[in-house]
C-alpha cells in the first residue's frame, strides 16, 4: 500500500481507493509515497522499488532470450 | 507499480515454471512453511506447474491452525464472564473448541467482536470503561509487534478495562525443534515473507548450518512462490544448503531494530503449546511481569484454572501440520470435516492446509 498522508507515527495508505490507517512505529525512515507492507494495522516493511524492477527486469530478460 | 500484478505476470511465470522443469530436478519435498503460501500454492494452481517429483507440502506457519484447543477452551472461558468484550481476529471466529467457539458464543450472547488490528481493540476499551476487553494476542512475529504497541498505548493511556490473552508464537524457534525432533521430513524450507520482514532473513541461518537444509525466504505472489522453489532446487542440484533471499523487496538480512525493541520490552520467551507438536520450549511469549495489569492470564488467573484439560479429538490437524499427513488422507476430511462444518483448524483457517485442498483440489 502506498503512504498517502502522515499525522506523526499514523500514516494513511492506499492502494486500488482502499485506504487504511497504518501505524508507522517500525518504520521511521518511511515517507510519503512509500510503499509499505502492511499487517494488523502496521506498516512492517517498505518496499524497495529499485529491487521489485530489477528482479522483474531479470526475469523478463531470460525469458525474452528463450524466445 | 503495485508489486502485485506485475509478480503474477503469466509469461514470467511461465518462463520460470519451463526453467525448473528443465533443470530435472532430483525428487524433493518442500515445505512452504508459511500459511499464506499454502494458499497461494492452491490459488494459483502452482503444485501443477512443477515436476511431479517435487512435492510441496504445507508446514505449521498457520497460526489458527496450530493454536492449541487448550489456549482456546481457556479464552472461550473468559467470554462467560460478565462485563467481559471478546475481541479477535477474523479466522480466529469459527474455529471449534473443545465445547464451543467464539462464533457460538456470540450466537448465545456474549459480546465478541472481530477487529483489523490490536490497536482497534484499546480503542473498544476507550470507548467501553465499564466492561473488560480482553483482546486475543495470535500470530507469529508479523503480528506480535503490533499486540506489544497496543500493549505500550493502553499502558501509556493508564487503561484498567484492557487486557491481551497472549498466544503469540515465535518461527525460528519452533522450526528449530521440529528439525531437532526430526519431525520435518523435508529436503527444503520456503520461509515467510512477512515473518522474515521483522525477524530478518539471517534469522534461519542455523537451518543451513545445523540441518543442511536449503532455504529461500519468499514473498506471496506466483513469481515469488516459483522463484523460492528453484533457488531450494538448484541448491539441492549442488549440494549446497544456504538461506536464499529472493524476496529482497521486502526482506532485509538483519532484523527490524524497532520490532525488535518494542517485543523485548514487552514480552519474554516462553514455553509455547502448539496443537499437533506438543509444548515447545522457547517458541512462545509472555507478557512482562511489569505488564501484569494488561496481562488476560493474570487477571483471570482464576477463572483458567477452573478450565478442564482438553478432552482428546479425532483431529489429525497435527500430523497435517507436521507434513507428515496430506490432507485427504485424513478419514476426517471432505467427510465430516468441510469449510461449512470444521472439526479443526486446518479446515476453517482460510490458509489451513486442509481448506486450501477443498476450495482449490
Amino acid at each position: 500500500m502506498r503512504i498517502i498522508e502522515i499525522n506523526g507515527t499514523v500514516a494513511t495508505t492506499e492502494v486500488d481507493g482502499v485506504t487504511r490507517q497504518a501505524r508507522l512505529d517500525l518504520l521511521p525512515e518511511a515517507e510519503l509515497g512509500d510503499f509499505v507492507l502492511v499487517h494488523a494495522g502496521l506498516a512492517i516493511s517498505r518496499v524497495d522499488p529499485e529491487d521489485a524492477a530489477e528482479t522483474l527486469a531479470l526475469l523478463r530478460k531470460l525469458a525474452d532470450e528463450i524466445q | 507499480m503495485k508489486f502485485s500484478e506485475e509478480f503474477r505476470d503469466k509469461h514470467l511465470v511461465q518462463e520460470l515454471a519451463r526453467r525448473i522443469n528443465a533443470m530435472a530436478p532430483d525428487p524433493a519435498t518442500i515445505m512452504e512453511v508459511c500459511g499464506t503460501h499454502t494458499m497461494a500454492v492452491a490459488r494459483f494452481g502452482l503444485k501443477t506447474l512443477l515436476p511431479p517429483q517435487v512435492r510441496l507440502v504445507s508446514g505449521p506457519g498457520c497460526p489458527v491452525c496450530v493454536t492449541a484447543q487448550q489456549d482456546l477452551d481457556g479464552y472461550l472461558a473468559l467470554g462467560e464472564q460478565p462485563g467481559v468484550i471478546l475481541i479477535t481476529f477474523g479466522d480466529m471466529i469459527r474455529v471449534p473448541g473443545s465445547y464451543t467457539s467464539l462464533e457460538q458464543q456470540r450466537a448465545a450472547g456474549a459480546d465478541v467482536r472481530i477487529v483489523y488490528s490490536p490497536f482497534d481493540a484499546v480503542e473498544i476499551a476507550r470507548q467501553e470503561p465499564g466492561k473488560q476487553v480482553v483482546f486475543l494476542g495470535v500470530g507469529f512475529e508479523t503480528t506480535m509487534p503490533a499486540t506489544a504497541l497496543a500493549i505500550l498505548t493502553a499502558a501509556e493511556a493508564g487503561l484498567t478495562n484492557f487486557s491481551v490473552y497472549c498466544i503469540h508464537k515465535t518461527m525460528p524457534g519452533a522450526l528449530r525443534a521440529l528439525l531437532r525432533g526430526g519431525e520435518l521430513q523435508v529436503s527444503g524450507l520456503l520461509l515467510p515473507g512477512h515473518v522474515s520482514a521483522i525477524v530478518g532473513a539471517a534469522a534461519y541461518d542455523f537451518i543451513p548450518r545445523e540441518f543442511h537444509l536449503p532455504c529461500a525466504v519468499t514473498g506471496f505472489e506466483p513469481v515469488d512462490v516459483l522463484l523460492g522453489v528453484e533457488a531450494i532446487l538448484r541448491q539441492l542440484a549442488e549440494g549446497q544448503a544456504r538461506v536464499a533471499n529472493v524476496y529482497k523487496r521486502a526482506v532485509a538480512a538483519p532484523a527490524n531494530p524497532q520490532a525488535q525493541r518494542i517485543m523485548a520490552q514487552v514480552f519474554i520467551p516462553a514455553r509455547a503449546e502448539w496443537r499437533g507438536l506438543g509444548q515447545i520450549p522457547g517458541s512462545g511469549v509472555d507478557i512482562r511481569p511489569e505488564f501484569a495489569g494488561l496481562d488476560a492470564k493474570v487477571q483471570f488467573a482464576q477463572v483458567l484454572a477452573a478450565v478442564p484439560p482438553a478432552p482428546a479429538t479425532p483431529c489429525r490437524c497435527g500430523e497435517v501440520l507436521r507434513g507428515v499427513l496430506s490432507p485427504p488422507d485424513c478419514p476426517l476430511f471432505g467427510t465430516v470435516c468441510t469449510p461449512s462444518h470444521p472439526l479443526g483448524p486446518c479446515m476453517v483457517s482460510s490458509e489451513g492446509a486442509c481448506a486450501a485442498v477443498f476450495r482449490f483440489g
